[in-house]
């Protein structure tokens, strides 16, 4: 039967035999009968009139069953994409908020915009019938990057969008950053660029669609981290299909690092086709189809100023970016570069004033939404960064600038002056951990022995704070959100005493299945083997606003504390009745409900089946059964944050970058499950590693065609690009969730990619190198040591 | 045209078209779908199988080269039929916590296997070499090259004990 397997022990996971064997159950591998195949046509240029589709010598051709175009979806009177956030600019001015067609209308606005959907018996038809559609394009002239695209006489993607701007937005007390400024004893100022990324989950994006006209209903089988939000958005907005008419399952997904928590075209395409043709049809993306549909990330253009006394105290911190969007707004588009940017501009400092202006800016490149870390990474790249500029100006040890200005772990709660609160934490004590357990000490012998050898070698250093656990609703609508970010789960106990938990959020490789039994198992006492996770199923799952943003734990995982509680609340009145006792003396600990001060028991099982066979029952006053629901909403965000050192050798030959070692202490409250999160912390370090050192996404200037369109040209960290990383906690536990938990899985992309950066220009400084844009790549690091202002001989 | 080939330790004959990948006679005819589809070039390993016990990415491979071979796939690795029995390289990954989607898992644990198969046990630089060819997104490959060294070390055991 197993044993209680709870909080903070590290069970094998329970998800991993079906994947170790093959047997995962991804959209891509399900089948039902009379399956069609679809294909979609992607506008090959970045910005064009549709001037007509000819779809007749496709309609004739083998096996296809239809063609369908904007001009069906106009004609079916169909709602557009919508946006889930809506932001304002400092007089309260609305965004522009142009629609956002499922298949393109009048216009195309990105290599990759959807034009038409062909639906044909087999998927090598669908692919003849596409060759053989004809689309008359209007080639217009384009724009893909942001400075190009608010500059004078630029092309414009909608008519009434002026400037290609969306929303001019601001954050904090401009006048007092101002004063600030004024009164520094120096202003350390960095232009910086942080680059656009494609999230690439190995599993690419893929749906399958079925109608029933037996009973009206639709099923959507989607690669989505958040199904429910799916139904609600394409079924009340975009098709009009009422909600108990749809039924959406995201059964294992393949990764999502927030490229499947949008809604996407496709999938509201394919739904629609598929009570079009009365037959289900698949569609299955290939890599080169995501990487110009895939939801991109980052892509910001900066300008920081940080204001400083003559100790190093920061006074005052000035940011303005211009933050690219793509074509149209995505599901969380202009919610990231603001959001959940602006705010984090306060790191882990005591910096009095904050000021930033972010203008979102339409470009003709693939739409730009939340990729890990989401608006976060980019907040800490610039302050990270901007610390050791003026660390490096100021002649002060970049450690010692950032203990001058750390927030104490007393000063907890702490309220920043852009927003947030910070509930808890301790960024000294992160740092002195780190800077053990990265041996900083020896650093010094570790570069001597690097020089010898002819190599540069550089440490770096990131000390950063984050904000997930998304959201505390009430607050999320004062910022724009459009829908509440709450989340439910359902213990349901079965009359043999095993729990089935149906929850909201989505796992797609976060180990959900294994944490979350380990929450019941350790609230209710009963065996680890005897609690199986649901989700992922709307038709199952009561609701659920899914993965995303590191809310899983701190939110589901609330919302399934909170209804194991319930449980428990109605177990002992049902022992009270059995133990004839009072309901105040029963006590309830480790899977036993027991009248106090008496040996009088009644098991978990015994109760349970008491619930369920309901003879000697309190029914005057209690229901049967034993199940309970509960909805979490957040009061706060969390606040994970940490130290991540990274040591990195250059060999000035090649240009070439080696991470050499890397260290990092996090903060991330209570740990459910070490294994779990030192998993999570690896992956997100790699992925921060990865924007560092090795991934950019590249458009051509002049055509807008998207240059690094495949696994060839978009360089993934591979294994061979690692060192064995050391990671490390330590925590403070948060003081508003259920469990004192404050997630993980975004901390590791949002700390790392400045400490590789950091590192990179302490091992060139001695050539008089003050930043280096990322990726930095040999071909970047090689020119810069070329150009370098200081001779190379400087050992 | 008709071929006949070893699958997974079993005779197997079918008809296949000549331009058939032999992902798609896997994943849509013969219903394994362990077998994954990564990426369009050749660069993901997700679809590694292993073609006469040489590890092979089966998205570039026609189906009418099988004929007469021996083809192991995901699903053939694990013990006896109907067993949980895993093979040594899959208890590795799970007691590591070497795999968290588990799309690039089959193609992971196969090269794993080729790779320990040829070299016995495994030094962490001959893993992480020899994982060039796989493609992970979730793991940041620490966990998985611990595994694929507990998995080598396992392997290399079991045959000393032979």
């Amino acid at each position: 039967m197993g044993d209680v397997i709870g909080i903070g022990a590290a069970p094998k996971r329970k998800e991993d035999q079906r994947f170790l064997t093959g047997r995962g159950n991804y959209v891509s591998d399900i089948k039902r009968a009379g399956m069609t195949a679809g294909v979609f046509i992607r506008s090959p240029h970045a910005h064009a009139v549709l001037r007509g589709i000819d779809k007749s010598a496709a309609l004739a051709a083998p096996g296809v069953i239809a063609v369908l175009t904007g001009d069906d979806v106009a004609a079916d009177g169909l709602g557009s994409l919508p946006c889930g956030w809506g932001i304002s600019d400092a007089k309260g001015v609305p965004m522009k908020e142009p629609p956002f067609p499922m298949l393109a209308q009048g216009k195309v606005r990105f290599v990759g915009d959807l034009v038409a959907f062909v639906v044909a018996e087999t998927v090598e038809q669908a692919n003849v019938a596409a060759e053989l559609v004809e689309v008359d394009y209007e080639v217009l002239s384009s724009v893909v990057g942001v400075l190009d695209a608010v500059r004078p006489g630029a092309p414009q993607l909608f008519d009434d969008v002026p400037s290609n701007i969306c929303c001019d937005w601001e954050l904090g007390d401009k006048a007092a950053v101002e004063t600030a400024f004024q009164k520094a004893a120096h202003v350390a100022k960095l232009s910086l660029t942080n680059n656009r990324l494609i999230g690439n989950p190995m599993e690419p994006r893929a749906a399958i669609a079925e109608y029933e006209p037996g009973t009206d209903r639709y099923t959507l089988w989607s690669t989505s981290q958040f199904p429910h939000v799916v139904r609600f958005l394409m079924g009340a907005l975009v098709l009009k299909i009422p909600q108990h008419k749809l039924r959406v399952v995201a059964p294992d997904v393949g990764g999502g690092f927030g490229v499947k928590q949008f809604h996407y075209g496709e999938e509201a395409v394919i739904t629609w086709a598929a009570k079009r043709v009365m037959r289900p049809i698949k569609w299955v993306a290939s890599r080169s189809e995501g990487y110009v549909s895939d939801r991109h990330g980052r892509d910001h253009v900066t300008e920081a100023e940080l204001a400083l006394d003559e100790n190093g105290k920061f006074l005052a911190l000035r940011v303005k970016t211009l933050a690219n969007m793509g074509g149209y707004l995505s599901t969380f588009g202009p919610n990231i570069p603001t959001n959940l940017y602006g705010p984090l501009l306060g790191g882990v400092y005591t910096t009095p004033a904050i000021y930033c202006n972010v203008k979102v800016v339409f470009t003709n490149t693939v739409p730009v939404d939340a990729y890990r870390g989401a608006g976060r990474p980019e907040a800490t790249f610039v302050v990270e960064r901007i610390v050791d500029v003026a660390a490096s100006e100021m002649g002060i040890d970049r450690v010692e600038l950032r203990r001058r200005n750390m927030i104490p772990k007393e000063a907890y709660p702490y309220q920043t002056p852009v927003l947030v609160q910070y509930d808890s934490g301790d960024p000294v004590g992160c740092l002195d951990g780190a800077l053990v357990a990265g041996d900083v000490k020896n650093f010094g012998a570790r570069k001597a022995a690097s020089e010898r050898k002819g190599k540069f070698r550089g440490l770096g250093f990131s000390t950063y704070v984050e904000a997930c656990g998304l959201a505390p609703s009430r607050f999320a609508g004062r910022l724009g959100a459009r829908g509440g970010l709450y989340e439910s789960a359902t213990v349901r106990v079965h009359p043999a005493g095993q729990v089935t938990v149906l929850i909201g959020t989505h796992n797609h490789g976060q180990g959900h299945e294994t944490t979350f039994a380990q929450i019941v198992s350790d609230k209710l006492g009963v065996p680890f083997d005897n609690v199986d996770i649901v989700f992922g199923d709307t038709d199952r799952v009561q609701f659920g606003m899914g993965t995303y943003g590191s809310r899983s734990l701190v939110v589901g995982g609330a919302a399934l504390s909170k209804a194991a509680d319930k449980v428990i609340v109605k177990g002992k009145k049902i022992a009270a009745h059995l133990l004839e006792a009072s309901e105040q003396d029963i006590q309830f600990e480790a899977g036993k409900f027991s009248v106090a001060g008496t040996d009088r028991i009644k098991t978990f099982e015994e109760i349970a089946g008491a619930a369920y066979v309901p003879h000697d029952y309190p029914l005057e006053v209690l229901e049967p059964g034993l199940e309970e629901q509960a909805y979490y909403d957040p009061v706060n965000f969390t606040y994970p944050g940490g130290c991540h050192i990274a040591e990195v050798e250059i060999d000035p030959e090649t240009g070439t970058v080696t991470l050499v070692n890397y260290t990092a202490v996090d903060d991330v409250g209570t740990v459910i499950n070490p294994m779990i999160v030192e998993g999570q912390l690896h992956g997100g370090i790699v992925q921060g590693v990865g924007q560092a050192l090795y991934e950019n996404a590249v458009y051509d200037e002049t055509s807008g065609q998207l240059v690094s369109g495949s696994l060839m040209d978009y360089c993934m960290p591979r294994a061979d690009h690692m060192p064995m990383m050391k990671v490390e906690t330590h925590s403070t536990l948060c003081t508003h969730t259920p469990m004192g938990v404050k997630g993980c899985g975004e901390v590791g992309t949002i700390g790392s990619p400045a400490a590789v950066i950091n590192a990179v220009v302490d091992a060139l400084s001695h050539l008089g190198v003050t930043h280096v844009d990322m990726p930095a790549t040999p071909n970047r690091i090689w020119r810069l040591i070329q150009n370098a202002s200081v001779p190379i001989a400087a050992e | 045209m008709q071929i006949s080939f070893t699958l997974n330790g079993r005779p197997t004959s079918v008809d296949v078209a000549p331009s058939m990948l032999v992902t798609e006679l896997l994943r849509e005819h013969l219903n394994l779908t362990g077998t994954h589809i990564g990426c369009d070039t050749s660069q993901c390993g997700a679809c590694v199988v292993h073609l006469n016990g040489a590890p092979v990415k089966s998205c570039t491979l026609l189906a009418p080269a099988l004929d007469g071979a021996t083809l192991l796939t995901i699903e053939g690795l694990q013990g006896a039929p109907g067993s949980n029995r895993l093979h040594p390289m899959q208890e590795a990954f799970r007691e590591n916590h070497g795999l968290q989607c588990g799309f690039c898992t089959p193609g992971m644990v196969m090269t794993a296997v080729a790779l320990a198969q040829d070299k016995g046990v495994l030094t962490e630089a001959e893993v992480r070499h020899g994982l060039e060819g796989n493609i992970c997104r979730c793991t940041g490959y620490q966990n998985i090259v611990v595994s694929v060294m507990a998995g080598a070390a396992a392997m290399h055991a079991a045959n000393a004990g032979e």
